[in-house]
């Protein structure tokens, strides 16, 4: 685990960019008959950002992601994505433009490695050569000889790997995460985050990563929402919560990994 | 042995018309119960309900099955007209469909249930339209599943293709009734053995696919899908041409008399030039049915079986008027042509052991009353549930100390062996003689007569030609004549005939040659 003193820097280019939102959320509602999974909430996601969304297990921060996709959809509000609202496309197209990386991974176990990273494409009549499938290998740090192997022939982290692979395929305008890293052992968890955000930097991606684990929430994203009973509690830099902004709760979730680091210091320091 | 062997090669014909049902069959099960798997996987409540009609009919016994879609499409011709077949292929076909549903439908629709969630979330998530998530996705996967449910449903579907032989569709069933009736157990085991042989031979081979589905080995399932094309194209082949407009269809029941006057009405009617065909082993329900519809031209009926099944009478006019009023109503009713009466009787009546009825001093039913409470009565399955069995009881107060049932060919062996000591039998059964049993007589005269007669379909009432040829059988048999063919047929060991010869033989007893 990195400790909190090599943390990145406050954004560099959120800033620079355009004054229009790519991803606005106005008053999304979402409810299951009397229980409310988001109540009412707005705000928007500037392109290029990377915006972590933690919260405790039914805290509404998934249901939030999956209504940009229309995995779900809102009971009441809406979301805009590049300006228009979602529900009004096919999901298959609006999909199509959002690359999708989840706990469950979901590659078809019917299909090669090399099946599955071009399935996007494929859905849109294009196909991938193998030149540039094994260009998205390297991105996720694969070998490329890894395309023709089965999923079931793959370790767990290998195989979200190829589900980011899969997802970064169709050049996504919005890549979403939903606890990608979940399932996975510490250290290919780290090294997959570091991958990840590498890859937002280099492919100018915008993305949006929903986790429950605020220290790699802290570690990965320049800009970090808490959500708590389905409502905003915090929005704030990674910074910022490190100096005790965003309120009770988010600053109940942030002292977690810090007395964690505190503690493994101390017992160095014996 | 060799007679073994050469009973097996001659069941070519019924072979290929047992490959060509059960894969008809399973072929409308697939087509009904994929689509059907598809709709229930998108809504819970269709799959409840067509989960819930499947598994009934599965309770519905085949038997019943086949026989309940005669009534079903006699009924539909209202809609479909005239041409609409009511036995054969058609009936098997539906039922045996219906059969094959519920393994195919609910294979198909655990397999959907059983898919990965994960798998199915990405499958949306990357943007697949409901189709594309149905054709890249759940198929493939479900396959495997899906192909294991059309194999179960394969092994019932050739199995019970064999009681399609009930309503008048040629299948494996044929050697194995025919040999149940006659006791002709080499005949029964070839047609097990043939129908035993195919539904393995197809479970081998759809497990090839299945596995190769599993294991995604492209060839292994296409080589035995390829091998399963091949013998259903091989069996359409070898099926040549069909019924002909001109072919006389000549109806059995299900028992050695039935068996061999279809025979004799058939070697007549080819002396004569015509082109014959045979629906034996025929429910006894649906023969009368099959002539008047015209589905069947030629069938040897009794008259109280018609007196008491389709006039629903139970008054005993006496012989003579009981066979006029008969003829006068299917003429008038039904347009079936009664021809005559062959001139002996098929009737039901009570017979014992001779030393058996000696030894309680019994000769009529009369007698019979008083002990009765004492002894056990043995009828075929449909016995007890008949008028007949009413009308003694009414007629004479009888009361048996228990009443059980036995296939008509058991019944005899009932009588020697013990278990019955009194048994419904039929008159012109040659076992009454060769067993030396007594007829008790009828003093009341409760039971009713059972002449056999000629009934020619509406279809074929007017041929004049077909009419000449079958002229001679009328009056030309009588009642110990009979029983000797039957008993021929029935009996065990040496001077044992098969139907067709003992049919020959009859026909040069009563002088037709």
């Amino acid at each position: 685990m990195q400790t909190p003193s090599n943390l990145r820097k406050p954004p560099k280019r959120a800033e620079a960019i355009s004054t229009a939102p790519l991803l606005t959320f106005d008053a999304t509602t979402r409810h299951y008959g009397d229980v409310i999974a988001v109540s009412a909430v707005s705000c928007e996601i500037a392109e290029g950002s990377f915006v972590a969304l933690v919260g405790a297990s039914g805290s509404g921060k998934s249901t939030l992601l999956k209504m940009v996709n229309t995995l779900e959809a809102p009971s009441a509000g809406r979301v805009l994505f590049t300006g228009d609202d979602v529900t009004n496309q096919p999901p298959a197209q609006l999909r199509r433009r959002i690359g999708y990386v989840f706990q469950g991974i979901g590659l078809f176990p019917h299909m090669s490695v090399a099946e599955n990273i071009a399935i996007g494409p494929r859905l849109a009549g294009e196909s991938l050569t193998a030149g540039r499938i094994g260009e998205l290998l390297e991105q996720v740090e694969m070998e490329a000889d890894m395309a023709a192997r089965m999923p079931d022939e793959l370790s767990g982290g290998q195989r979200q790997r190829v589900g980011v692979a899969r997802a970064l395929a169709i050049e996504p305008e919005l890549l979403l995460m939903d606890e990608p890293f979940g399932a996975l052992d510490p250290i290919t968890r780290d090294a997959l985050g570091e991958t990840v955000r590498d890859l937002h930097d280099r492919l100018g991606l915008t993305t949006i990563m929903v986790t429950h684990d605020m220290a790699e929430a802290l570690l990965l994203a320049d800009r970090v929402i808490v959500m708590d009973a389905g409502a905003i509690v915090a929005d704030c830099s990674p910074h910022d919560l490190l100096a005790g902004q965003g309120g009770e709760i988010a600053q109940g979730l942030v002292a977690v990994p810090r007395q964690q680091a505190e503690k493994l210091a101390a017992m160095e320091r014996e | 042995m060799s007679d073994f062997a050469e009973i097996l090669f001659g069941l070519g014909d019924k072979l290929t018309a047992h490959i060509v049902l059960a894969a008809s069959a399973i072929g409308l099960g697939i087509a009904v119960a994929l689509p059907l798997a598809v709709w229930a996987s998108r809504s819970r409540t269709v799959a409840k309900v067509a989960l819930g009609f499947a598994s009934l009919v599965q309770t519905i016994p085949a038997l019943a099955l086949l026989a309940l879609f005669f009534p079903i499409l006699l009924s539909l011709r209202a809609v479909f007209g005239e041409g609409l077949p009511t036995l054969g292929f058609l009936p098997a076909l539906l039922a045996l469909a219906l059969y094959a549903l519920l393994p195919i439908l609910r294979n198909a629709v655990t397999a959907q249930a059983n898919l990965d969630p994960g798998v199915l979330e990405a499958a949306d998530g990357v943007g697949m339209t409901g189709w594309q998530k149905l054709r890249l996705v759940e198929a493939p996967l479900s396959a495997p599943f899906i192909m294991a449910g059309i194999r179960t449903a394969s092994v019932w579907t050739i199995g019970a293709a064999t009681l399609s032989t009930t309503i008048g569709q040629p299948s494996l069933g044929d050697p194995i009734f025919a040999g149940l009736q006659t006791q002709n157990w080499t005949l029964v085991l070839a047609g097990c053995l043939a129908s035993a042989a195919l539904a393995l031979i197809v479970d081998a081979l759809l497990g090839l696919i299945e596995r190769g589905l599993a294991t995604r080995q492209r060839w292994q399932w296409i080589a035995g899908l390829i091998a399963v094309a091949l013998g259903i194209i091989g069996a359409l082949t070898y099926q040549s041409g069909g019924d002909d407009e001109d072919t006389i269809i000549i109806a059995s029941k299900q028992f050695s008399e039935q068996y061999i006057l279809a025979q004799l009405i058939g070697s007549q009617l080819e002396a004569a030039g015509f082109v014959v065909e045979y629906r034996d082993g025929l429910g006894s329900a649906v023969v009368h049915n099959a002539v008047a519809s015209s589905a069947i031209d030629i069938s040897v009926d009794y008259t109280g079986t018609i007196w008491t099944n389709n006039l629903k009478r139970t008054d005993n006019p006496g012989r003579e008027e009981m066979y006029q009023i008969i003829k006068t109503w299917e003429a008038e009713e039904n347009g079936v042509r009664v021809l005559g009466r062959l001139g002996f009787e098929n009737a039901y009546a009570f017979a014992m052991r001779e030393d058996r009825a000696a030894q309680l001093g019994l000769t009529s039913l009369d007698d019979l009353v008083t002990v009765a409470p004492q002894l056990t009565v043995g009828g075929d399955p449909e016995f007890f549930e008949r008028p007949e069995w009413i009308a003694v009881r009414e007629a004479y107060g009888m009361r048996f100390g228990e009443t059980r049932n036995f296939s008509p060919t058991f019944m005899y062996n009932a009588l020697t062996s013990g278990e019955a000591d009194v048994i419904s039998a039929y008159t012109s059964d040659g076992r009454i003689a060769a067993d030396k049993l007594v007829v008790l007589e009828d003093p009341r005269e409760a039971l009713p007569s059972y002449d056999a007669m000629l009934m020619i379909s509406p279809r074929r009432a007017n041929d004049a030609e077909l009419i000449a040829a079958l002229q001679p059988l009328i009056g030309a048999i009588n009642v110990e004549q009979m029983r000797e063919a039957n008993f021929a047929v029935d009996r065990e060991g040496e001077g044992k005939l098969s139907p067709k010869r003992a049919a020959a033989q009859l026909a040069e007893e009563i002088g037709l040659n």
